[in-house]
C-alpha cells in the first residue's frame, strides 16, 4: 500500500514524465494551446499508456524473458503499442461513441508519442510486478495530464500578452516548460519523505 | 550531382532539425546535458536515418500506402535494435548515458517524418543524401546545445574540466529546466535570424 503511494507520488510529481524525464514533448508543444484539447490528449495518453504497459509487461515477462529474446523488446513493444492503439480506436468507435468523439482524433497521434513507449520500457526496466506496473503507468499518465493542463492554462492566458516576436510559438512554450520544471523540482525528495514517514 | 548536394545541405542549415524542423525534441532535451551525450545521440540517429531512408526509398514501389506506417516502423525499429546492440558492445559509457533514449529513437518523429516526406518519394541516392544531411544537422545542433549546457552546467567539456576555478557552474543548466530554457532560447535566436532575413528581402 505504502509502496504504491510512493510510486504514485514519484511518478506524478518528482519524476514527472514530461518535466523531469523529457518524454512526450511533441504533443506538449502541439496541443497545449487550448484547455479542451489538452484535456482530450492527456486523457487519451493516460488511457493508452496504462493499457499499453499492461500488455507489454505481459509480453515481456511471459514470452520475451523465458525465450531469451529481450533484445527484441524495442521492436515488439512499438508494434504492440501501434496495434493496441488501432484496437482501442476500433473498440471505442463501436462501443463507446461519446468517448470516441472526445478522444478519437488524438489516438492516432499517440502511436508515435515517446511517452507511451518510454513508460512501457521504464516499467519493465525497473522490475515492478504486474499490478505495480499498472499503478506506475497510470500515475505517469496522470503526471502527463497534469503538466499538459497546467501548460494549456498558462498558454490560454499568454495569448493576451505581448510576447517578443522571436519568442512566439514553440520558443516561449519551451521556456515556460523550463520554469514549470523548476517548480516541479521543488517536489524532489517528497517520495523519499513519504517512504520514510511511512516507515515510522 | 547538384540536386544531391542540395538535398544534403538542406538539413545543415535551411531546415536544420530540431530548430527549423521542430521534430525530435525529446532526445534533444534529454541527452544534451553533456557534449558526448549529444554527439552520441546525433550519430546514432544519423545512422538510423540514413539506413531507414535507403530501405524505404528502395522499397517505395512495393509498399502499399495503407500499410506504409507499419512498414516504416518495422524498418526503423530494426535499425534501432542494431544500433542499440552495437553501442552496448563497443560504446558502453555512451550507451549508459543515453539509456532509455536509444530504444526511443524508434519514435523520433524526425526519422519518421523524413521517411514519409522524402524517402517514400525519391530515389535511393537522394534519400541517402537527405538522411545524411538531416542527421548531421541534428548532430550539429545536439553538439552545440551539449557544449553550451555542459560548459555552463558542470564547467567541463567532453568530461575535461575547463575554466579557471573561479567560475561556479550553474547546476540547473545540466538539469531539466536548463534543457527547456536553452532550447527555447535557441529557437528564439533562430526566429530572430529568420526575421532579419525577411526584413532585408
Amino acid at each position: 500500500m505504502i509502496e504504491a503511494l510512493v510510486v504514485i507520488v514519484s511518478a506524478v510529481f518528482v519524476n514527472n514524465v514530461l518535466l523531469a524525464r523529457y518524454l512526450g514533448n511533441c504533443p506538449f508543444c502541439g496541443v497545449s494551446n487550448r484547455l479542451s484539447s489538452a484535456l482530450g490528449m492527456g486523457l487519451a495518453v493516460l488511457f493508452v499508456m496504462t493499457i499499453a504497459t499492461a500488455a507489454t509487461w505481459i509480453i515481456h515477462n511471459m514470452f520475451l524473458e523465458p525465450l531469451n529474446l529481450t533484445y527484441l523488446k524495442t521492436i515488439v513493444f512499438i508494434l504492440v503499442i501501434a496495434t493496441l492503439v488501432q484496437l482501442v480506436e476500433l473498440f471505442l468507435q463501436k462501443n463507446a461513441h461519446a468517448l470516441y468523439r472526445s478522444l478519437g482524433i488524438y489516438l492516432p497521434l499517440i502511436t508515435t508519442n515517446c511517452a507511451v513507449l518510454g513508460v512501457a520500457l521504464l516499467a519493465v526496466q525497473s522490475g515492478y510486478g504486474f499490478v505495480m506496473s499498472i499503478i506506475y503507468s497510470a500515475a505517469s499518465g496522470a503526471g502527463f495530464l497534469l503538466a499538459l493542463l497546467c501548460m494549456a492554462g498558462i498558454r490560454e492566458r499568454l495569448e493576451f500578452s505581448s510576447v517578443p516576436r522571436p519568442f512566439r510559438g514553440n520558443a516561449v512554450t519551451l521556456i515556460i516548460a523550463g520554469i514549470m520544471a523548476l517548480a516541479f523540482y521543488g517536489f524532489s525528495g517528497v517520495d523519499w519523505a513519504v517512504s520514510t514517514l511511512a516507515g515510522h | 550531382m547538384k540536386t544531391l548536394i542540395r538535398d544534403f545541405t538542406r538539413g545543415l542549415w535551411e531546415q536544420i532539425p530540431p530548430f527549423r524542423l521542430a521534430l525530435g525534441l525529446c532526445p534533444t532535451l534529454a541527452v544534451t546535458a553533456t557534449l558526448f551525450g549529444g554527439l552520441g545521440m546525433g550519430l546514432a540517429t544519423t545512422f538510423v536515418l540514413v539506413c531507414s531512408n535507403l530501405i524505404v526509398s528502395l522499397l517505395r514501389s512495393f509498399i502499399h500506402p495503407k500499410v506504409r506506417i507499419a512498414v516504416y516502423i518495422v524498418i526503423i525499429a530494426t535499425f534501432v535494435v542494431l544500433v542499440e546492440m552495437v553501442m552496448q558492445a563497443w560504446a558502453f559509457p555512451v550507451y549508459r548515458t543515453l539509456g532509455i533514449f536509444i530504444p526511443l529513437i524508434v519514435v523520433n518523429c524526425l526519422i519518421f517524418g523524413r521517411a514519409e516526406a522524402f524517402a517514400s518519394r525519391q530515389g535511393p541516392l537522394r534519400s541517402i543524401a537527405d538522411g545524411l544531411g538531416m542527421g548531421l544537422g541534428f548532430t550539429l545542433s545536439l553538439g552545440l546545445i551539449g557544449t553550451l549546457r555542459e560548459t555552463l552546467g558542470s564547467a567541463t567539456l567532453g568530461g575535461i574540466p575547463i575554466g579557471t576555478g573561479d567560475f561556479v557552474p550553474c547546476g540547473l543548466m545540466a538539469k531539466a529546466p536548463g534543457a527547456f530554457i536553452t532550447i527555447g532560447c535557441f529557437l528564439a535566436l533562430m526566429n530572430c535570424i529568420d526575421g532579419k532575413k525577411g526584413d532585408t528581402k
